[in-house]
């Protein structure tokens, strides 16, 4: 299991971290010639400067979607920095993620007012659901969770967003109709994946 | 330079311009307390994140309480250290570090070196206010180091070591808040990292979180095996160092008890790892003798400068990031691993003992011996040449447990014949050393003539990156000195350029040396210990008669019966060694 973010540093005490063996660390996913070229024009473009290793995650994280272990590397090594300093910046900012997003990416505000109003218990049934925790995203990449610090619609608050689109007032018990929405296209195909 | 007056408990001070309050008032003879804060004089390293606040203070005018350690002094500033506001926050604020701390003291590797501990004790702390949730984090075990980073404190020390001063780069702050961790990239294993094992993190880390193998147990179980002989080696560092665990003050040399007190623990014989160091000499000054004379004969394929190969740390380092130039190191292996090597030949032969039989216990002021030590180049048959590796500390603590009177202890002398050893064996231990014992042969074997003066002071001193010029009777050889792996890149990276000007270049991954080993007595953050006991290394070389590595009448022995020429066949089956690419191991990069 890849490391996970946290989604909030005043959110600490909804993240619980897990134990990992160091064989489920190993990273898998292979990169393409392709990718490759991708990240290294990414890391010119800001002329391989290792102070501009914010800019260059969020620039590569818009192109490649998301920032695996080895985009990171090769990342440390055009910018001539350790990958361990890559990573520690990588899972400082909830914005990178280590995970592609899902097809249907959902976010929980976890702004004063959402969590106030139950945001937590939103989340808690999110999780429950999809069988996936904050930062990770379905196995069959079409749901995913993460969190929000303030959305600015604290009037609907608790809000929930699936993509672009905004839930507001959302009750535990919408969260499950809420995912049907999305889970009737291709119903069939999602239920073999689930198996 | 600009001069400010200020006034700290009602003491006038008077300091340079942006010194901070605590150093001010370090000057006026006034300890402030500090957690995250670490210095090193005179060797270029300071860790000062401001992050853990024990070291707060009150500034007239402030609202605020200011930490002293990056708060710089201004003009007129008036400072209180120990107002009753200040105690109070200062308790609170170790209050809060414990409350995320395991209470193990009873049974952490670090009790009793443990600067929160002993920050605790000071302050008086009886009780923690503060309920909550304990962060916890899987352990960590590689060859060398344990990470137990529940007992981490965040004050980064380790990461400023690793980054800056050995730019090895395997551990960094990772995560935020609560579940921030000092961690390898992805949170893999250490041994899954470019880490070298020098332990320079080990010997900073202010708490439990970073601490050695202990193989003290082991050691325990082989010496109550009545069918094993146990032979131990001592490095030259351990014996400026090992008194300090004993109230002793720093720099004093305590060869004699360190050798009787092993004794009465039954080790069956005491020998010396400077033994093998003159061993290394002779290996390793005629390699550089070999090479240069190929490049005086104009051989294109010379392989110069030779780098030395006895510092483990180093090697790691090398493996992993220069494997490019893996056939200019000496193919010499390290005094410890000469060491098991003969003892596993040679000296079991002399004494009737089968292989399996003997035991090889190494005390070293190092981490990076105890992964050595377990490298399957190191073993015959799976056996190792090398069994145990442990630190000065750790023989401390076991000399302690035997409960041995060591400071009463009469002198003894070591074992014969590996525990015969020259001046030039002992000055191993300072940076500088193996390239000065070098060259005391080196010289007499080139030139034929003896040396006037031993000493050659030009190599001596603590800058991170020296170089001097020595006349070998007409031929001037280039000499290079790096300690500390960020000057070692230094110098490597001109090697790879094609620049580098030197004959021979000595590489010590421990800044100081391994006097500064990463196994050695904590110093916690006090370099005039470091001095001492690099004194004492210059001290115990000046005590010894015979002075120069092939005089030693116990090598020339070994030679003579066994090995037959320096860098001979013989010599090349058990002294030498081969490096390999480890650069790999760490990246995981795959291209479809
Ligand atoms: S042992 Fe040395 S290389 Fe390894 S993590 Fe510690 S400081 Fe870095
Ligand atoms: S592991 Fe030790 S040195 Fe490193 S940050 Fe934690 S407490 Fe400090
Ligand atoms: S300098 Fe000495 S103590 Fe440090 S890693 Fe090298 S051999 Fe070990
Ligand atoms: S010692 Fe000053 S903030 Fe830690």
């Amino acid at each position: 299991m890849v490391p996970k973010l946290i989604c909030d540093d005043d959110m600490v005490d909804i993240y619980t971290p897990t134990t990992s063996d160091k064989d489920s660390l190993k990273v898998t996913i292979k990169l393409s010639v392709e990718k490759i070229n991708t990240i290294n024009r990414i890391c010119a473009s800001f002329g391989n400067n290792p102070e501009e290793l914010i800019n260059v995650l969020h620039e590569t994280q818009n192109t490649l979607g998301y920032l695996p272990a080895e985009v990171q590397e090769i990342i440390a090594h055009n910018l001539k920095i350790s990958a361990a300093q890559v990573y520690g910046v990588v899972t400082f900012y909830s914005y990178f993620t280590m995970v592609p997003r899902g097809d249907y990416p959902i976010s929980v505000c976890m702004g004063t007012a959402c969590y106030v109003r139950g945001a937590e218990k939103i989340l808690e049934e999110l999780k429950k659901e999809l069988k996936i925790g904050i930062g990770e995203t379905t196995p069959d990449q079409r749901f995913s969770i993460s969190c929000l610090r303030c959305v600015g619609a604290c009037g609907l608050a608790p809000v929930l967003m699936v993509g672009e689109k905004v839930y507001g007032r959302v009750a535990p018990d919408d969260v499950r109709k809420i995912l049907e929405e999305y889970k009737n296209d291709n119903d069939e195909e999602y239920k073999c994946q689930q198996l | 330079m600009e001069m400010i007056e200020l006034n700290i408990d009602n003491k006038v001070v008077s300091v340079e311009k942006g010194t901070t309050i605590l150093k001010a008032a370090h000057k006026v003879g006034i300890d402030i307390p500090t957690l995250c804060h670490m210095e090193l004089h005179n060797m270029n390293i300071e860790n000062k994140p401001g992050s853990c606040r024990v070291c707060v203070v009150e500034v007239d005018g402030r609202r605020n309480l200011a930490p002293a350690c990056v708060t710089e002094v201004a003009a007129g500033m008036v400072v209180n250290t120990h107002t009753a506001r200040v105690l109070n926050a200062r308790k609170t604020i170790v209050e809060l570090l414990i409350s995320d701390h395991p209470y193990d003291c009873l049974v952490c590797a670090k009790s009793g070196n443990c600067e929160l501990q002993s920050i605790a004790h000071k302050f008086g702390i009886r009780r923690i206010h503060f309920k909550g949730e304990k962060s916890t984090y899987r352990r960590d075990t590689s060859p060398s180091i344990i990470r137990d980073v529940d007992k981490c404190i965040m004050c980064r020390r380790c990461e400023m070591m690793c980054n800056e001063v050995q730019t090895v780069g395997a551990l960094s702050a990772v995560n935020r808040g609560f579940i921030s961790v000092v961690a390898p990239a992805f949170e893999m294993d250490l041994e899954h990292s470019p880490c070298t094992y020098c332990g320079q993190c080990v010997s900073v880390c202010p708490t439990g979180a970073l601490t050695e193998v202990d193989s003290t147990n082991k050691v325990l179980l082989a010496l109550m095996d009545k069918s094993k002989t146990v032979v131990v080696q001592t490095a030259p560092s351990v014996r400026a160092a090992l008194g300090e665990e004993f109230g002793l003050p720093a720099g004093t040399l305590v060869t004699g008890k360190m050798v009787a007190a092993l004794r009465s623990m039954g080790f069956k014989y005491v020998f010396d790892t400077d033994f093998a160091a003159d061993l290394t000499i002779m290996e390793e000054g005629t390699e550089l003798l070999g090479r240069l004379k190929a490049q005086l004969a104009g051989e294109s394929n010379a392989k110069l400068p030779i780098l030395t190969s006895c510092c483990p740390g180093w090697v790691n380092f090398m493996e992993h990031n220069f494997p490019d130039l893996l056939h200019i190191p000496s193919t010499a292996k390290s005094p410890q691993q000469m060491f098991g090597a003969i003892a596993k030949s040679y000296f079991a032969d002399q004494i009737g003992v089968k292989r399996q039989d003997m035991v090889v216990v190494s005390v070293m002021p190092c981490l990076a011996k105890k992964y050595e030590c377990q490298r399957d180049e190191f073993k015959v048959d799976g056996n190792p040449d090398v069994d145990f590796s442990m630190t000065t500390r750790e023989l401390a603590d076991f000399i302690k447990q035997s409960n041995i009177d060591f400071l009463n202890l009469p002198d003894e002398d070591f074992d014969n014949p590996l525990g015969e050893s020259t001046g030039a064996g002992v000055i191993f231990g300072n940076t500088g050393g193996v390239i000065e014992a070098a060259c005391r042969t080196a010289y007499e074997l080139y030139t034929g003539k003896k040396l006037d003066v031993i000493e050659f002071e030009s190599l001596r001193g603590i800058e991170g990156i020296r170089s001097a010029k020595l006349d070998f009777d007409g031929l001037t050889l280039n000499i290079g000195i790096a300690h500390g792996l960020s000057n070692a890149r230094k110098l490597l990276d001109e090697v790879r350029a094609g620049k580098s000007k030197y004959h021979a270049i000595e590489i010590m991954a421990c800044t100081g040396g391994c006097i500064a080993g990463g196994g050695q007595p904590y110093h916690h953050g006090n370099s005039e210990i470091l001095r001492r006991r690099r004194d004492a290394i210059y001290t115990e070389d000046e005590g010894k008669t015979i002075r120069k590595s092939h005089e030693n009448p116990y090598i020339l022995k070994l030679y003579k019966d066994f090995l037959g020429q320096p860098c001979g066949h013989k010599s090349h089956e058990l002294l030498h060694t081969v490096y390999y690419d480890k650069s790999k191991d760490e990246v995981t990069i795959h291209h479809d």
